[in-house]
Formats: structure tokens, C-alpha cells, sequence
């Protein structure tokens, strides 16, 4: 369901849930938090007595510290700083005085309202969706803390105002503490409306504000899913089978036993662990036992075979995604046809802390430490896996050492389960980077067809887009998979900034077989910008129009979508000469609730391989919540686009991943990264998602600079050195 | 047993001789800020210091190392050079998931120990060993420099 919704729909939805859950807790509300303590993870939780919390988000405590129970996870986009600043904003309290934990797992309490109430954190959705649920929070805990005030200063509610976490009365000048009223506060019912800020006063939202989990991350302090440590516990290292869809076939037991350390080799259908008192004998352990492996049907896949099939099923007839006027008709009449074909290859996450996750299976139920990007999901699944009640799995979520997408899966978790219900021990199961290249849930292969026609002025009237490929929303939310469309497949295609007259836009499901395939950074508008800002590309070459003038021509009717291109083209200086095998690219992207414009200047060296010196980067992203986050996202989103754009491939030779490490996996390096300038664009437009749309527009900004430079268009990722040779 | 030193402090250690000091760290001490990336020396964010000299300590088995004088990141605040990086990384909001910048950090303070005033050349060169998928480069040439800057007392 990683796709755009319509923010007012996510605001009603989201308002409904808040006022709930406000009731509920009504009644009860220290018992529900007394059992929330027990399930949070080592945060400091006060003695209930001390604690006004008027809903799932906040905690007020007698001192006046605000704690915000976060609902998405922080893996480095920033949420665990801007959710806090939407609550702060509305509650009248100072950054400062405001701390952030994680939540425990319930869709009930923090369902994400933009991704159809579950708890996940992904499709850069937690500011779409939590924008105004946080914001209400804040102000119906300030309402209550009025009330409580009203009643101990004797009067009037409506003389008092707050500030900077007081309750101020100003004609008497008296002024009293949030933390002195959240014991009478909590004793009141909780309003079932509130009254949000004009945006016009904000203080906080749209300021750039320190982040509040970074002093743990510069001295070692932060204690992500790897660095657990839990009583007894022993530490694990997998071998799964190379091929996908294989079995075990052999283990040398005792020699993994006679291994010094190692006290258990256990095994799943598809895997082998060997457990040990730390990970250097648990690899020596695993490498002594040789397993081996049946390979089963998908021994001898190759990458081509499943462009083979990709590329006949791209002659089927697609399930319609979008229809616009006639296109086949449009592009028979048309004065130009441009026909073309590009290749999306299967892409790794490869985020910076490898796979791991830490379980203790008792038979009270079962301990799981991880970092997960879906902490409800992942408990629903080891509790009917391991047939006990939802609340015997309890989900201790850390820090993530990246995401992008990989741990919005319980794989590794789900495999941990099982070989840790086989030792009386805690055991951390960790993957090598090996094992975390080679069985990673990748980025789908996609293909697509491309056809567009030009009347005799260069004019585009007609497009036809067949997108052919792996469905993720048919596997992970089936629900969405409607009528053959995958909406994460298309998005991406199907709302493009661009007046074109005749569209059709249809997408064909082919499923590879013996590779897992899963969401990555930038989701659907990832690829398909790809495709779209490349051919749009190729068509204003054959118009034999500026690709900048081209595509402001078409957004007439678009003034966010033309203020950014204008803005990232005059920044860049768009138009000025560039020397010898150097070239500039523009894209636009509309997605995730922003518009986006890069221009990307690169270098072509004589031997094919291309540098990236320079990217401009313009967004729109509606009211901006972090200003200082939101730079950090372009920059990295940038970052990891340029990764994939140069070198990302991954490739099946005999049914098994052939990269196996950062050496043949490569990521772009501080040397090769480009300059970067930002720009954003004030707005106050409804907040659009940020953690992703940097990486989406970079790819084809990055190739049509590329066909700038060497006048040779690539249709297939990663880059090929060898067809830019100079001649 | 093996001898180290360890952020100042003298450790004993009952591991195999070929036990990389990563392991040493991380499962044997108990100090979990020096992280596990790769395990072949590709990444960086195992980077610690041998005598004041970085070091990839998931290739560095823990017997070369014997009698040695260890630092990590959960010590190199102590140093100044460590406590400016530290600072700048801080004051300039270099971090996103944070997991790879104790290895920054700890190369990074090694550079401005080395290099008082780095160029970007002399930053991209000494850090092109640290991977960082956030992509928090941009940030990071800039913080070595604050850094570089209040070492020397500017």
C-alpha cells in the first residue's frame, strides 16, 4: 500500500482514529500504560502516578519533560525529531523539554492512517500520515492542561493561553508549569475536538531543529538491533541455500562442534545456523560444517532467462492502470513515432547494518530484539507462526542501521524464530554481508515499453506505457492488487506533470521465478521516473527542443511541477557551455505528495566510466515540517540514487546471487560524491513525503546528462562503461 | 590470555589468536559502538585505533595486536581531535541512521590528528575507505573541517 494517497482522506481517516483512541483510553488510562511500560523497551517509564498521558503519543511528566511515543521507526530519515515537532508546535513546548521513544507494536494505536492503519514506516509516508494526528495530540493534551489550570487558578478557561510549557493567565500574570497540572490534567475526559494552529503562527514546524537521537550515535552510545545484549545470550551465523527455493542437504555436525565455542548446529528447511558464544566461532563453526544444499527447480536461472520472460510477457495485453483520450489512435495520426524499451535490474538494500535479529523462545513466549520497520506485522506472524497469543511476542524494536525498504520484511526474523526455538538460549542470529547480499528481498526486474508520437510542431500527443514485472503489493497487501494493477508498480506513471492529450498506461504481472522480490528506496516513482524522464528525454531530441524547454512547455498546466524545473534550471545556470564529454541533465518528478526538479552535471572519461560532479536538486514538498531533515534526505536520497544509477546490478548465474560483498557490490564513496545544492521551495501546500523522491529523479537526470555528454542513450541500468568509450 | 589496552583501560582476553579484534570488542568486552559492516575490510565502520593509527579491526586478528593501546569510539572523545569531531558531527547534524559514523568518526579524527588544515582532496582521500549508504558525504567534508578548525583552536 506504498502508494500515494489523497492527504484530506488521510486527515479524516487519521482524525477518527485520534478521537478513538482518546476514549478508549479515557476510562483506562493508567492501565493501558502500565502494560505499556512492561512491553517498551528499556525506556525510563515513570511510576503511573506521576504520568499524564492523554493519549498513545505523549507522556507529561511532574517536571514537565514531554515524552512522544513515536510511531514510525527512526532509521535515519529524521521521523523520531519531526513527529516530536508536531506535537511541540501544538502543545506550546519548548524542543528542549521534549523526548522521543519508540512505540510498542498495535495498528490500533499507531496505525499509520496514509498506509491503511497498519504500523509501518516506509513510502516516505510518517509526515503524510501522522501530520495531523500529531498536531492533534498536542493540542488536545494543551486543552486539557488548560482546563486543569482554569480550575486551579479559579478561573476562566478561555483568559488563559500557554507558552513554552506553562499555562499563563495574563491579566493576573500568573503562570503555572505543565508539569504541576499533569496530575490533575490526566483525571480529565479527553476533548473530543480540538482547535489545530494557523499555520501562520507556527514556531517550531518549519524550523530547522536538532535531531534528538543523534548524541548516542557520535560516541557509541545507540543501541541499534546488532548491539543487543541479553543475559545468556548466545550468537548465531546462517547459511542459507544458494539457490532460492533449495533445501539442506548435509551439515558436518561434529566438525562445527569441535569448533572451540560452538555449542549447536541447527537447521530449517533452507538453512543452517551454527550457534556460539560469539560470532568469530559461530562463522568458524559454519565454515567447518559445509553444508550443503539440494538446489532444487530454479538450479540453472540466469538473469537472462528472466528477461527472456519478462520480454515475452511484455507482448501481452497489460491490465489498465490509466486511459486518457485514445492513444493508439493519437499515435497513428502522429507526424514522429518514438518507440523505446528499458530495464530496471534487480537491486540489494545492502543498508550499513547487516541483517540480525535477536530472539529468546521460552514457553512463556517468545523475546524478539530487532530493528523492523514493521513491529505489528512482524509480531502478528511469530505469534500464529509459534501458536501462542499476540502478547506472549513481544517486540523490542531498536535503532536501524538503514532500511530502505529491507526491513519492511520479517524473513530474517521469521528464520531467527525458528532456529532460536531450538535452544533454551537467547540467541542473536546475525547474517555475514555475504548472506545479506545473496538472500535480500530485491528490487524487482522490471521492463517496459515506451511509445509516444509528436504532431509536425514536436508537440506531444500521444503516450503508451506498458510496465511488465514482479508485483510486491500483490504478495505484501493483496487487498490493493485490484483488477491486475499494481499501484506501487505504476505509481510513478500514471500522475505525470505533463499535459498530454491521449495516455495509456497498462502494466503485465510476470513473476520471476527463484528470486524474493520487495520494495526498495523510492518505491514504484523510482523506476518508472526513470523511464518517463528519460523518454521525455528522448522525445524532446526528437522534437529537436531543449529538454528543459520541452518539458516546461507541457506543464502549463502544473505551476508547482514548472516552478521547480525553473527553479533547479536557472540555479544550475542550464544553457551555459560545459567543456568536452561533460554533460547536464534535467528530470521532474511528481510523487509522494511533492514535486521535484534535479539537473545533474557529470563527467564522461575516455574510457566509458561517468562521475558525477555536481547535482541540483529544487522541491516542492508542501509545508515543510524539518527544514534541516529535509536537506539531509535530498542529499542522501541523491547519494543512493547515484549508487544504483553507476553500479547497482544484481545478477543470477545457476539459480545464485553472483555478488556477494561491497567489493563486487559496490557504494558510491565520499571521493566520488558529487557536490550537492538544495533548494526548498516555501509552500504551504499539504506536507508530501521526502525520505524517497531524491533518489527517484536522480536516475534519469544523472543518464539524460549522460546522453548530453556523449549523445549516446542508455536504456538499461547500471550505466555500461563500454558503450561511452570515446571514439 | 591476551593483554590490551582498551581506551586506557588494561584488559585481559581468553580468544583464539586469530579472533579478529572486532569480535574481541563487540562480544568479548561488551563495547558494541565499534560495528560490523562488511567483515572485510571494505566498509570501514569497524575502524578503530592501534596506537593512535586507524585500523579495520574486523581484518586485524586480536594476537597482532597484543600489549597494543586500543581506542574505540566509546573513547575517543577523550582525545581532542576526537571530541571536535564529535562536536562538529553534532553541531553540523552530519548523522542519519548513525550505524557506519562511529567508523567515520574515528577516521575522521585520525585525519585532523595527521592533517591540521584538510583540503577536500585530503578528506575525500583519507575517508574514501568509510561507506556510508545514508549519504551523509556532503555533511561530512564540511564537519572535518569545523572539526579540523576548533582542533587547532581557531
Amino acid at each position: 500500500m506504498l502508494h500515494n494517497m489523497n492527504p484530506r482522506q488521510t486527515g479524516a481517516l487519521s482524525r477518527r482514529r485520534f478521537l478513538q483512541a482518546g476514549a478508549a483510553f479515557g476510562g483506562g488510562l493508567m492501565i493501558g500504560w502500565v502494560e505499556f511500560a512492561h512491553t517498551e523497551e528499556a525506556g525510563a517509564v515513570d511510576a503511573p502516578s506521576t504520568l499524564f498521558a492523554p493519549n498513545a503519543f505523549i507522556r507529561i511528566d511532574r517536571e514537565g519533560k514531554v515524552t512522544v511515543i513515536s510511531p514510525s521507526i527512526e532509521m535515519g530519515q529524521g521521523t523520531f525529531t519531526s513527529l516530536p515537532m508536531l506535537v511541540a508546535e501544538e502543545l506550546d513546548v519548548d524542543m528542549k523539554n521534549v523526548g522521543v521513544e519508540q512505540s510498542p507494536p498495535s495498528d490500533k494505536l499507531y496505525g499509520n492512517p496514509g498506509l491503511g492503519g497498519v504500523q509501518m514506516t516506509g513510502g516516505s509516508m510518517s509526515i503524510r500520515g501522522f501530520y495531523l494526528p500529531m498536531r492533534e495530540a498536542g493540542a488536545a493534551a494543551r486543552q486539557m492542561l488548560i482546563s486543569a489550570a482554569a480550575v486551579k487558578l479559579g478561573v476562566d478557561a478561555a483568559d488563559l493561553t500557554t507558552q513554552a510549557g506553562q499555562v499563563v493567565h495574563a491579566r493576573s500574570g500568573q503562570r503555572v508549569d505543565y508539569g504541576a497540572l499533569a496530575d490533575d490534567a490526566a483525571k480529565l475526559p479527553v476533548p473530543t475536538d480540538v482547535k489545530l494552529k494557523d499555520p501562520s503562527t507556527f514556531r517550531i514546524i518549519g524550523t530547522p531543529v536538532k535531531r534528538l537521537d543523534v548524541a548516542g550515535k557520535v560516541n557509541g552510545a545507540a543501541i541499534y538491533g546488532i548491539d543487543v545484549q541479553v543475559p545468556g545470550m548466545k550468537v548465531a551465523t546462517v547459511a542459507a541455500s544458494p539457490v532460492f527455493g533449495g533445501t539442506v542437504a548435509s551439515v558436518d555436525e561434529a566438525a562445527a562442534l569441535a569448533v572451540p565455542g560452538v555449542r549447536q548446529v541447527v537447521k530449517i528447511d533452507n538453512a543452517v545456523a551454527v550457534i556460539a558464544d560469539n560470532y568469530w566461532a559461530a562463522k568458524k563453526g559454519l565454515e567447518a560444517a559445509k553444508p550443503t544444499f539440494n538446489d532444487g527447480p530454479n538450479a540453472k536461472l540466469s538473469t537472462a532467462d528472466v528477461v527472456a520472460a519478462l520480454a515475452k510477457a511484455s507482448e501481452r495485453e497489460g491490465a489498465v492502470a490509466k486511459t486518457l483520450g485514445d492513444a493508439s489512435a493519437a499515435l497513428q495520426s502522429a507526424a514522429t513515432k518514438v518507440d523505446s524499451t528499458y530495464e530496471n535490474p534487480f537491486l540489494a538494500h545492502a543498508t550499513m547494518e547487516p541483517i540480525n535479529c535477536t530472539v529468546h523462545v521460552t514457553p512463556e513466549g517468545c523475546d524478539i530484539w530487532v530493528g523492523t520497520q514493521i513491529p505489528s506485522i512482524t509480531q502478528l506472524v511469530i505469534s500464529k507462526t509459534l501458536g501462542i497469543d499476540l502478547d506472549k511476542v513481544r517486540i523490542h524494536n531498536h535503532l536501524l542501521g538503514g532500511g530502505f525498504g529491507r526491513r519492511l520484511e520479517f524473513d530474517f526474523v521469521l528464520q531467527a524464530v525458528l532456529f532460536a526455538k531450538q535452544s533454551k538460549d537467547p540467541v542473536k542470529v546475525i547474517w555475514s554481508r555475504e548472506e545479506d547480499i545473496q538472500h535480500d528481498m530485491y528490487r524487482p526486474y522490471y521492463y517496459d515499453k515506451i511509445s509516444a508520437g509528436l504532431d509536425r510542431d514536436g508537440k506531444l500527443i500521444a503516450w503508451k506505457h506498458r510496465i511488465v514485472g514482479s508485483s510486491i503489493i500483490a504478495r505484501y497487501n493483496p487487498t490493493s492488487f485490484k483488477d491486475g494493477v499494481d499501484p506501487d508498480a505504476v505509481d510513478g506513471a500514471i500522475e505525470l506533470p505533463y499535459d498530454i492529450p491521449n495516455v495509456h498506461v497498462d502494466y503485465v504481472r510476470e513473476e520471476p521465478p527463484g528470486i524474493p522480490t520487495a520494495f526498495w528506496r523510492g518505491v514504484g516513482p523510482t523506476r518508472n521516473a526513470y523511464v518517463v524522464e528519460s523518454f521525455i528525454d528522448e522525445l524532446a531530441a526528437t522534437a529537436k527542443k531543449d529538454p528543459f524547454e520541452f518539458r516546461r512547455e507541457l506543464t502549463a498546466n502544473s505551476p508547482r511541477a514548472r516552478h521547480v524545473l525553473e527553479r533547479a534550471a536557472a540555479i544550475a545556470g542550464w544553457g551555459t557551455r560545459l567543456d568536452a564529454r561533460k554533460g547536464r541533465g534535467i528530470a521532474l518528478l511528481q510523487a509522494f505528495g511533492c514535486f521535484m526538479a534535479q539537473v545533474a552535471e557529470v563527467t564522461v572519461a575516455d574510457d566509458g566510466e561517468v562521475h558525477v560532479d555536481r547535482v541540483v536538486a529544487v522541491v516542492d514538498c508542501g509545508q515543510v515540517v524539518n527544514p534541516n531533515t529535509v536537506e539531509a534526505q535530498l542529499q542522501s536520497g541523491i547519494i543512493f540514487g547515484i549508487t544504483a544509477v553507476l553500479w547497482g546490478e544484481i545478477t543470477l548465474k545457476d539459480g545464485r546471487v553472483e555478488q556477494t560483498n561491497f567489493d563486487d557490490y559496490k557504494i558510491l564513496r565520499i571521493d566520488q560524491a558529487p557536490k550537492i545544492e538544495t533548494e526548498i521551495v516555501k509552500s504551504s501546500e499539504a506536507p508530501g513525503g521526502i525520505g524517497e523522491p531524491g533518489t527517484s529523479t536522480l536516475t534519469p537526470a544523472v543518464l539524460n546528462a549522460v546522453y548530453a555528454a556523449t549523445g549516446v542513450r542508455l536504456r538499461k541500468l547500471p550505466i555500461q562503461a563500454q558503450l561511452l568509450r570515446s571514439t | 590470555m591476551i593483554n590490551l589496552t582498551v581506551n586506557g583501560t588494561k584488559v585481559s582476553v581468553a580468544a583464539a589468536d586469530d579472533m579478529p579484534l572486532l569480535w574481541v570488542i563487540r562480544d568479548l568486552l561488551g563495547m558494541t559502538g565499534t560495528k560490523f559492516g562488511c567483515g572485510i575490510g571494505q566498509c570501514g565502520a569497524c575502524t578503530v585505533h592501534v596506537d593512535g593509527e586507524p585500523r579495520r579491526s574486523c581484518l586485524t586478528p586480536v594476537v597482532d595486536v597484543a600489549d597494543r593501546s586500543i581506542t574505540t569510539i566509546e573513547g575517543i572523545g577523550a582525545t581532542p581531535s576526537g571530541k571536535a569531531v564529535q562536536q562538529a558531527w553534532l553541531d553540523l547534524e552530519v548523522v542519519q541512521c548513525g550505524y557506519c559514523q562511529s567508523g567515520q568518526i574515528m577516521t575522521a579524527a585520525a585525519i585532523i590528528e595527521m592533517i591540521p588544515e584538510p583540503t577536500d582532496t585530503d578528506i575525500d582521500q583519507g575517508m574514501s575507505g568509510n561507506i556510508c549508504r545514508c549519504g551523509t558525504y556532503v555533511r561530512i567534508r564540511d564537519a572535518i573541517k569545523e572539526a579540523a578548525k576548533a582542533a587547532a583552536g581557531k
